[in-house]
């Protein structure tokens, strides 16, 4: 086990440059997702950790050693590949045990731990098969197996679940931390798939084009996302976002009509700013209380519901606010919204991001918003 | 089942594969039916009637002790150039599947020799391994009289050998290029992760994958080696010296065309073809049992 730090790395092919300067410090036993569109450039950081990908600048290093020059095989790490390149022509026992072969273990040695890596992901009783007659999620435990029989000091997954279905993923995603919770070894996982990245890690960092956008736990990286760029990517609809300007007495005009209410000591801004403001489809609250919202002078958005999608536990209702798309989700056990007629909406203080316009960054005073 | 094309006229479809038929038949059939029913005779060298003699021909073909060695030194030719043009391939495929300075030239390159006519291959390699003003000449200004094909059965042997595997080499490499670029790449970093050096992942994963490839060019090599290295041998050897190169197929020629003795030829031309059919068979039977397809 070791930790592994990677210093303002990066990579170019050619003219080209693809990874621009990421810095990551990943402490021993830590679980580490990287998150982020397809082409944003974290599987070739995966691929410079294991040494398949070499590294054009920077520092990459593995247990307090730098590993820009060394082999993949001395460097420690036991990868999990997205279509897990098992070794075809060999039998599960062997693929499992191969690295052990090469590596000189006395056979009967070799025996005892091919079985006991086996017995850890269920395959005991399919050694002797061939990859080609196993299942999909077979193959990827076999994968695993392979990469738990070295005992390496980094494990890497390179979207290990994106070939297997849905519920497959699931079970997985879940046998994946708890081989983890046992083994605490240091494992990175690259994925674009949210859900596994906030379920699998104690640390996410999201990737998008090359660099890195936030490095956080799942909790706080979908309650203070730190770009305009993570508050879109991470959540499920994406967050509603819309353009506002910072008025006096602690509120936000919202371009084409509406005002939300927000904690102006939240955030580093001035008034008259003009800003992204962003809402959680989750977090918004209906005003059934307030038809008349004139009336009460109470901020709020209009919002006319069109389209309303039942997710069993969860209803998301799609719609309009003003010209913008606008979504809200909600217990499916509260009240339905007509669709076509204007509700009023609006979301708790502590729950709306702002975003600079050009930069895309959080308004959020980091030092608040760590002390809450 | 996918959809078919059928015709509803029995007619255009016979009419659409007698093009194909005529031409099957006219260039295999009917001269290999010629050549059976020669070698069953005795054929005028300058036409007329001819005369059944039964397997009188086959009998004379095997009481002569020329046609074992003809037989002999074919086999050798067969494997000698078949290795060294299946390892040789062998050998530039997995350099340019390396992706080595230049290999985008050399891919191209390396293919242009099987491009080229026989002949024209004989004749470069007979100037080539001339011994007394080729490049190779060299060697017999320090070493008097080591390399003389013209003299020296063994040199001329080596000599057809190496311009027919040279020839080959081209298409042989493509097949093997092709075979190891069709591996998946992941394959090969996982076994580097695993601790891998290049030349175990050679022998562990590139070499046993790329067996259905390996045995598919060694069935062409050996077939080829046997019924197309007429255009060679000629020009560089002409059979000699001593009858040390006298391949089947240059024998069948020369004692055919050259001799004039063609009921000879046509039974020496079944004998052959028998014996490429059967070693065809010996290869499907025992080599491609340790073939893994996967």
């Amino acid at each position: 086990m070791a930790d592994v730090s990677i210093r303002n790395v990066r990579k170019s092919y050619g003219k080209t440059e693809v990874v621009h300067g990421v810095s990551l410090d990943i402490p021993d036993g830590t679980f580490v997702a990287i998150l982020g569109p397809s082409g944003c450039g974290k599987s070739t950081v995966l691929r410079m950790i294991a040494g398949l990908e070499t590294i054009t600048a920077g520092e990459i290093a593995i247990g307090g050693q730098v590993v820009n020059a060394l082999e993949p095989r001395e460097r420690g790490c036991a990868m999990v590949f997205q279509n897990y390149a098992l070794y075809p022509h060999m039998t599960v026992a062997d693929n499992i045990g191969y690295a052990l072969k090469v590596a000189g273990v006395a056979k009967a040695e070799r025996r005892r731990r091919v079985e006991e890596a086996a017995r850890t992901v269920e395959l005991t009783e399919f050694l002797d098969r061939r990859p080609g007659q196993l299942s999909g999620g077979q193959r990827q435990r076999v994968a695993m197996a392979r990469a738990i029989v070295r005992e390496p000091k980094v494990f890497l997954f390179d979207e290990p679940l994106s070939n297997l279905d849905a519920k497959l993923r699931a079970a997985m995603r879940l046998e994946i931390r708890r081989l983890h919770n046992r083994l605490k070894a240091t494992s990175v996982f690259v994925t674009h798939d949210q859900a596994e990245a906030l379920t699998l890690a104690d640390l996410v960092v999201v990737m998008n084009a090359g660099t890195i956008e936030q490095i956080a736990s799942p909790r706080d990286l979908y309650r203070h996302p730190a770009s305009r760029f993570v508050a879109g990517f991470i959540g499920s609809p994406p967050m509603n976002m819309m353009p506002g300007v910072i008025t006096a007495g602690g509120g936000v005009e919202i371009a084409g009509g509406g005002r939300l209410a927000i904690d102006l000591d939240d955030f580093d801004i001035e008034i008259g700013r003009a800003v992204d403001v962003g809402m959680r489809p989750e977090d918004v609250i209906l005003d059934s209380r307030m038809q008349d919202a004139a009336a009460t002078g109470q901020p709020a958005l209009a919002f006319t519901a069109e389209l309303t999608e039942e997710l069993g536990a969860t209803r998301l209702i799609y719609g309009k606010s003003g010209a913008r798309d606008f979504a809200i989700a909600m217990p499916a056990s509260s009240p339905q919204l007509p669709h076509g007629q204007v509700t009023r909406v609006h979301a708790a203080p502590a729950r709306i991001h702002l975003f600079d316009q050009t930069t895309g960054l959080s308004l959020r005073n980091v030092a608040r918003a760590q002390a809450q | 089942m996918g959809k078919r094309v059928t015709f509803g006229n029995t007619f255009i479809g016979i009419a659409l594969i007698v093009p194909q038929l005529l031409l099957v038949f006219t260039f295999f059939y009917w001269p290999t039916g010629e050549a059976l029913y020669w070698a069953f005779t005795l054929e005028p060298p300058f036409g007329g009637g001819n005369q059944w003699v039964g397997w009188q021909n086959f009998e004379t073909v095997f009481s002569d002790p020329k046609y074992y060695n003809s037989v002999k030194v074919s086999l050798i030719f067969a494997v000698g150039t078949t290795t060294m043009s299946i390892s040789f391939a062998l050998l530039l495929a997995l350099f340019v599947d390396r992706q080595l300075p230049g290999y985008r030239v050399y891919r191209f390159a390396y293919f242009w020799p099987y491009a080229l006519a026989a002949p024209a291959v004989g004749l470069a390699f007979r100037f080539i391994f001339a011994p007394q003003a080729g490049f190779v000449s060299a060697i017999n200004t320090y070493f008097p009289g080591a390399w003389n094909p013209a003299t020296n059965g063994n040199d001329a042997m080596l000599l057809i050998m190496l311009a027919n595997a040279w020839k080959m080499v081209g298409y042989n490499f493509i097949f093997l290029l092709a075979g190891l670029q069709s591996m998946p790449r992941a394959l090969l970093e996982a076994a580097a992760l695993d601790g891998a050096g290049a030349l175990r992942r050679i022998r562990d994963f590139q070499l046993p994958l790329l067996a259905p490839t390996l045995f598919f060019v060694l069935v062409i090599n050996l077939t080829e080696s046997f019924v197309d290295s007429f255009g060679i041998v000629e020009i560089v050897t002409n059979g000699g010296p001593a009858n040390a190169t006298d391949l089947m197929v240059f024998k069948i020629y020369t004692d055919g065309f050259v001799g004039k003795d063609y009921s000879l030829a046509a039974a020496q031309s079944i004998i052959l073809m028998l014996l490429v059919v059967a070693l065809t068979v010996v290869q499907f039977r025992f080599i491609e049992r340790r073939v893994q397809y996967t």
